[in-house]
């Protein structure tokens, strides 16, 4: 094994720890806290592969923001943030088949692929990802039409917040 | 043998050949020196972090007419190592109802997310741990772990007031990273680069004569950021106490305090990197790497000393006024600023630098004029509404 993989499997064991303590902790802020750990493993395995944008925009985004958007709303809805209720609904079970089902399939999928036993080739010296992601984003022959509609979907959403938050006179 | 021109090349190319001549396997060997390089810098860092304390003081006490820590040592020098001493012989305690777990990793997390920011940090040319090419992004990032353990910890404490505080200090710290990301993209284009070692070595012109209110609005944020005066709305000593680090003693409490202070010294660091041309003045980089280093941290030096002189001559600002300001003039202002800077770097592009300083230089002056045009304005209008227009014309004559 090289230093690499032994990284990344402990790597994935803790967001995989931390994300199976999200579900079944009571406490909805250490569920929060919990959330914040799996978010970052999932940034040092952006990290892994040589996508350090992106890691870095997970960590700004969905623990810079969203995280602490969610322990806010915790913090504001109850007093005491414990939930007493049982945690499991009494089709768990369907969900748990969906579950493995769908592991199974992908499994089988990504194992039929013959390029997923080979080594990925590592990327040439010199090689500038976040320039190559930008220019990507806004040339008009790759993703410019996507990433403009996605950009207007969320300026919609933002005017939509604010006029439902405006307060009219 | 070329220790002089590049140290951390060769000292880490004579551990290897130490540590292989041991007989240790060669990846095992980087993995150990880049860790002991790590464990340099943060012991550097945490030794300065002790003098910080003495510098603060020594400041604050010159600032309020006073002569500070006189007594231990030539000039008070030994006071924060006294200081030390008696944080540690403290009690250590957690409040009944805390959160164990979390109350205790909070200032650690807080520590923690100012020496991360040191990994970007390029002291010298070829002194600097890593040149990431997202450098200005991950600013942000360490920023949101800071204040993931602001909150942390006024949650985690079980008091009211720390909890408020803590509201505060997030709602504060979450508001100006807005105009802060903002103004950290004017070096970005100026640059073309996002790394930090890339926008030092493109500003052949200090960035500050190029977008001076981009400098400016960056302070603002960073001092914001920094939960200091006149944004440091979590401390009310009426109402609040000291907000999130109520209930905290010790060294606990010490690392937050600490943590404050290096936060506050490495913003002045970021503004002299960003703005203020880093490690590079007149050539002298060219010489020798160390004098680059003194020069970066005089430079960080002075950033901070103007965060400690704005700290200690303002007065708090209330919190509908500080998120109102924010919302409403720095953050439209920051966007604003940024499509002038991209607008007047393409059509500048290509012209001799004293035009292009100058042109760039106008066009700040020129938002800023425009934008407390519209300030002046508006806020003349709200006044009118209440008071009635005869007062406020009466006011103006």
């Amino acid at each position: 094994m090289t230093a690499e993989q032994i990284v990344f499997l402990i790597v994935a064991l803790v967001t995989l720890g931390s994300a199976f303590m999200v579900v079944t902790t009571r406490n909805l802020i250490h569920a929060a806290l919990w959330l914040v750990a799996t978010l970052f493993g999932v940034a040092v395995v952006y990290a892994l592969l040589n996508a350090g944008f992106l890691a870095v925009v997970q960590v700004v985004v969905y623990i810079g923001a969203i995280a602490i958007l969610f322990i806010f709303a915790v913090m504001l809805t109850r007093k005491d943030a414990r939930d007493s209720g049982p945690q499991t609904h009494k089709n768990w079970w369907v969900g748990a088949l969906l579950a493995v089902a769908s592991y199974l399939g992908l499994s089988a999928l990504v194992l039929g692929w013959s390029g997923s036993s080979k080594a990925a080739a590592g990327l040439p010296s010199g090689f500038d990802a976040v320039g190559q992601l930008g220019e990507a984003l806004t040339s008009p022959n790759a993703y410019v039409l996507p990433f403009e509609v996605a950009s207007v979907l969320l300026l919609a959403a933002l005017v939509g917040a604010v006029y439902v938050a405006f307060n009219r006179k | 043998m070329n220790f002089w021109n590049d140290p951390l090349k060769t000292a880490a190319d004579w551990l290897m050949g130490v540590f292989t001549g041991w007989g240790m396997n060669e990846v095992a060997a980087q993995v150990l020196i880049a860790f002991l390089g790590v464990l340099l810098l943060i012991t550097l860092l945490m030794v300065l972090d002790i003098f910080l304390v003495w510098i603060e003081r020594k400041v604050v006490a010159r600032f309020q007419d006073r002569l500070g820590p006189n007594r231990v040592g030539p000039f008070g020098l030994i006071q924060p190592f006294a200081d030390i001493v008696k944080l540690l012989i403290k009690e250590d305690f957690t409040p009944g109802g805390a959160d164990k777990v979390v109350y205790n990793i909070a200032p650690m997390l807080s520590m923690m997310s100012v020496l991360i920011l040191w990994a970007i940090v390029p002291l010298a040319p070829v002194i600097l741990s890593v040149d990431l090419n997202v450098g200005l992004l991950y600013l942000i990032a360490a920023g949101a772990i800071g204040t993931l353990s602001i909150i942390m910890a006024g949650w985690a404490s079980n008091n009211k007031f720390a909890l408020i505080g803590a509201f505060r200090q997030v709602a504060v710290m979450v508001s100006f990273e807005v105009p802060m990301l903002a103004t950290l993209l004017i070096p970005t284009i100026l640059s073309g680069s996002m790394g930090l070692n890339g926008i030092v070595q493109a500003q052949n012109t200090w960035f500050v004569f190029i977008a001076p209110l981009a400098a400016l609005i960056f302070l603002i944020a960073a001092i914001a950021e920094l939960g200091r005066a006149p944004f440091d709305l979590s401390e009310g000593e009426s109402e609040l106490v000291s907000g999130y680090n109520i209930e905290y003693a010790g060294m606990k409490f010490g690392m937050f305090y600490a943590g404050e202070l290096l936060h506050a010294f490495t913003f002045g660091g970021f503004w002299a990197i960003l703005f203020f041309g880093g490690y590079r003045f007149f050539g002298l980089e060219q010489v020798s790497p160390f004098l680059a280093v003194a020069v970066m941290v005089f430079k960080a030096m002075i950033g901070y000393w103007i965060i400690m002189w704005i700290k200690y001559t303002m007065m708090r600002i209330r919190i509908d006024h500080m998120l109102a300001f924010n919302w409403k003039f720095l953050t439209p202002v920051a966007f604003v600023l940024l499509m002038v800077v991209a607008l007047a770097n393409a059509l500048l592009a290509g012209t001799p630098t004293w035009l292009y300083v100058s042109g760039m230089f106008l066009s700040n002056v020129l938002v800023a004029w425009a934008a407390m045009e519209v300030a002046r304005t508006v806020s003349r209008r709200e006044r009118e509404k209440v008071e009635g227009p005869k007062a406020v014309a009466e006011a103006h004559h």
